[in-house]
């Protein structure tokens, strides 16, 4: 057995006020994320030159949109040749539990800020984690599924593929760009802003 | 600083620099590619002078509009729109009583595919034909005036004619073909649950009078109710042959979106006409529809089917006639079928199947490659460098392949869509080369905004080098589909119709010869259009009198075109220089009604003006004012 009593007295150490402050800070930057996108895909082709536009927000799926052209649906439209199920907001349960798990974050950071210990702040940092590689692993699974299970009877038949996560990929006439949105680096500045924290409280609050 | 506090401060500095340089990087991806021509190369190119002439007739078909529109190459300027079948007041087609007659009960018609005559296999700019994929017709332009001169049509049994107009080396025949199977002879009913055993489709030959140019059905060969295409007169090694793709080999109904791309190979029927022609002659035909037909249980060697990839929509022959390229619109390949091997293949009985007795032949036996073109392929041209220019629907791109190695030389994006594209003399046997036009569906952002009816886009492209290269991007009313383009020096059209071969027995040249005639209720009234004035200037007819109006426009001099219109009558008819022209109406309506030159003649063409006076008849409508 791993004697774990010598780590005890660093879960206890008492948060430094740079810390906190940085937590503080750091919880504040997580607020944007309920109005700017976590991830976004464009899709080039001869015929966009421009490129459709597919933001994912923590709560929403959201086309580009302009006077002339409505691009979630002219995505759908185009991915029925191949028989790729349409891409409807209501099929992704993320866009519930997301933008509530966030809000969980938020309040368990301004705990810590509050209590101040360092337990507080490595709950913080080992959930955040877990949160945000298992959204990643989701957010695969998500495009495999879509790539995956194409229609059979579909008129253009096309082997399964897997849209790139991050990066471009060519996937039949569209080269498909997927770049994690603000949303996104927002939660990584906010993970590193955690790590900034126990860094600073890491021999306790001498100052 | 300690050397750690200087590696931690690295260490942020580190990741604060991914941060920014990924952000970066995926906004520097996506930035928009627009497909631009050199402005300057591109400019010289096409650029015709004031007063410098084009090198090139581009005669577009105008899809649902019905009509033909004219333009040069390589200024893309649209010169006229020739119309066929639609009325057109510009010209005053579909006013007067000849074309009227034309007409039919007919205001529209959908045009997809232009074909000029040809001589040994060689434009001999004679006529145009046209084909009506709505209303079953072929129509003939003459090339000499530029004017239609014969609708043929509607086409016995042919229901819905896409495959058509494609002519045969020697414009022996217009091919003509149904898209949409029905129930034989055209009026039957069968409900849509039996549509794979009892409807019906045909490919047919239109034979064309070689000093008329009239056009007459000459033979027709039932088939399963599968959906032809397009269509491609052989040459050459395959003269003797016609090709036409068909889809929809499930013969299924509902969604065909769906129910017709289950399939990984369709197909396209090789007729042989030589033999068609002579089962016609022999006899080994039955009536339908007051037609013969050819049944081709009961005459074997005159249809085969060639399997093609999935849903093939283009074929078209080699210039040499040796290669019949197909295109299956759902795959990435276009299909080299040799006609060497069809032929042997027919011989040996390489048959791997057949549909209601037509046989099918061995796929493997009859192809010479598979060309990886690229996404959506469909159409083929050809150049006179032995390369192979097929357009990319999905893709939006042109690829041009090399005939004999079968290989992607290049590939040029096209905005956007393309459909079928245009090498001047490609479906002859002697390809021009020079430029292809790509006949593009979609044309989105590459003009200023005129609401949501858009034009089509034609994009000219310079074939001459190793390289496409985009030249110029000309926008046209809806709907080119595809085009036929040769040199202008092939043609020489007249621009006045000379007095003496006037043989309308109606015309008159002479003033004095003018006047009105009264046969009982029948009023005749022979006019004369002249700079600045109509002969009569006042007609006077009674309520209910059927009018004729014979109106000759006597100049002899090009562009003095006279129009006549006859206000509140619906009738505008233009009449250009030694031409006659005959409107008829029953004078139902009582008053005074102007009538004027629409086409703009001379100074005092606002003063080539009369009146027709109807009198009332039975007194109860009162007089209507003239205004001055």
């Amino acid at each position: 057995m791993v004697n774990l009593s010598k780590y005890r007295g660093f879960f206890d150490l008492p948060l430094t006020t740079r810390s906190r402050v940085a937590i503080l800070v750091a919880a504040l930057l997580l607020i944007p994320t309920y109005f700017l996108p976590l991830w976004n895909m464009t899709l080039y082709s001869n015929q966009f030159p421009d490129g459709l536009q597919l933001d994912i927000y923590s709560f929403k799926l959201e086309g580009g949109q302009s006077a002339n052209r409505d691009d979630l649906q002219e995505i759908n439209s185009l991915n029925h040749y191949i028989g790729m199920r349409p891409l409807l907001e209501s099929d992704f349960s993320e866009f519930l539990w997301m933008p509530l798990v966030i809000g969980f974050f938020i309040i368990f950071a301004l705990r810590s800020v509050v209590f101040g210990k360092m337990h507080n702040l490595v709950d913080n940092l080992v959930l955040f984690l877990y949160f945000g590689l298992f959204s990643l692993w989701s957010f695969y699974n998500r495009l495999y599924a879509y790539g995956h299970h194409l229609d059979p009877t579909a008129a253009v038949k096309v082997p399964p593929f897997t849209p790139a996560l991050f990066g471009s990929k060519q996937l039949a006439n569209f080269e498909v760009f997927s770049f994690p949105g603000p949303s996104s680096y927002l939660m990584v500045a906010f993970f590193l802003a955690l790590v900034l924290a126990l860094f600073w409280s890491r021999k306790g609050s001498a100052t | 600083m300690s050397k750690k506090r200087k590696l931690q401060w690295m260490a942020a500095a580190v990741c604060a620099a991914i941060l920014v340089i990924l952000s970066l990087y995926s906004g520097c991806a996506r930035k928009p590619r627009v497909q631009r021509g050199d402005v300057a190369s591109s400019a010289v190119a096409t650029y015709v002078a004031p007063g410098d002439m084009d090198e090139f007739y581009l005669f577009y078909s105008g899809g649902h509009s019905g009509q033909v529109y004219v333009a040069g190459v390589p200024s893309m300027r649209h010169l006229a729109t020739i119309p066929v079948f639609t009325p057109y007041p510009a010209t005053g087609y579909g006013f007067d009583k000849e074309t009227k007659a034309m007409l039919g009960e007919y205001t529209w018609g959908d045009m997809h595919h232009p074909a000029l005559s040809q001589t040994n296999g060689d434009y001999d700019g004679r006529w145009l034909f046209v084909n009506d994929n709505a209303n079953n017709r072929i129509a003939r332009i003459d090339l000499r005036d530029f004017k239609t001169r014969e609708i043929y049509g509607p086409i016995p049994n042919v229901s819905g004619n896409h495959g058509s107009s494609f002519v045969t080396p020697n414009t022996e025949y217009v091919l003509a073909a149904s898209r949409f199977s029905v129930p034989l002879p055209m009026g039957t009913y069968a409900p849509i649950d039996q549509y794979a055993g009892t409807y019906k489709g045909v490919v047919s030959g239109v034979s064309v009078d070689p000093k008329t140019g009239k056009m007459n059905l000459a033979w027709q060969i039932i088939t399963p109710p599968f959906n032809f295409d397009l269509g491609s007169g052989g040459k050459g090694a395959s003269e003797g042959w016609a090709f036409w793709s068909c889809y929809n080999t499930e013969r299924a109904t509902g969604k065909l979106e769906v129910t017709s791309t289950q399939r990984d190979r369709d197909y396209i029927a090789a007729v042989n006409w030589k033999a068609a022609e002579k089962a016609t002659g022999s006899g080994k035909v039955k009536d339908l529809g007051g037609f013969k037909v050819i049944d081709p249980k009961e005459v074997p060697g005159v249809i085969y089917f060639l399997p093609c990839s999935k849903s093939p929509h283009g074929v078209d022959v080699s210039p040499d006639g040796k290669y019949i390229i197909g295109s299956g619109k759902l795959q990435s390949i276009t299909t080299v079928f040799n006609i060497d091997k069809i032929q042997q293949a027919i011989q040996g009985q390489k048959f791997s199947g057949n549909e209601d007795g037509i046989p099918v032949l061995d796929y493997n036996a009859i192809k010479d490659a598979e060309v990886n073109v690229g996404l959506g392929p469909l159409h083929t041209q050809f150049d006179d460098q032995g390369f192979a220019y097929t357009s990319l629907f999905v893709e939006s791109a042109i690829a041009k392949w090399k005939m004999g190695t079968w290989e992607v030389v290049d590939k040029i994006p096209v905005s956007y869509n393309i459909g079928h594209l245009c090498i001047p003399g490609s479906d002859s046997m002697k390809p021009v080369g020079r430029y292809v036009i790509a006949l593009n569906k979609l044309s989105h952002g590459r003009h200023v905004s005129v609401g949501p009816s858009q034009p089509e886009s034609s994009q000219l492209i310079d074939i001459s080098g190793e390289k496409m290269k985009l030249l110029y991007d000309a926008f046209t009313e809806p709907e080119p589909h595809y085009a036929q383009m040769i040199r202008v020096d092939r043609l020489k059209p007249i621009e006045v119709y000379k007095k003496e071969e006037n043989t309308n027995p109606n015309a008159i040249w002479d003033v004095k010869q003018a006047g009105v005639s009264r046969s009982g209720s029948n009023v005749t009234i022979k006019m004369i259009a002249v700079r600045s004035s109509f002969e009569p200037t006042a007609v006077e007819v009674n309520q209910g009198d059927f009018v004729t109006v014979h109106i000759t426009n006597t100049e002899q001099t090009t562009d003095e075109l006279h129009g006549f219109a006859l206000n509140a009558y619906n009738i505008n008819v233009v009449v250009d220089p030694g031409e006659t022209k005959t409107i008829e109406f029953r004078a139902s309506k009582p008053g005074v009604f102007p009538f004027y030159c629409t086409n703009f003649c001379s100074a005092l063409h606002q003063e080539m003006q009369g009146y027709l006076l109807v009198r009332p008849g039975g007194g109860a409508v009162p007089r209507v004012a003239a205004s001055r």
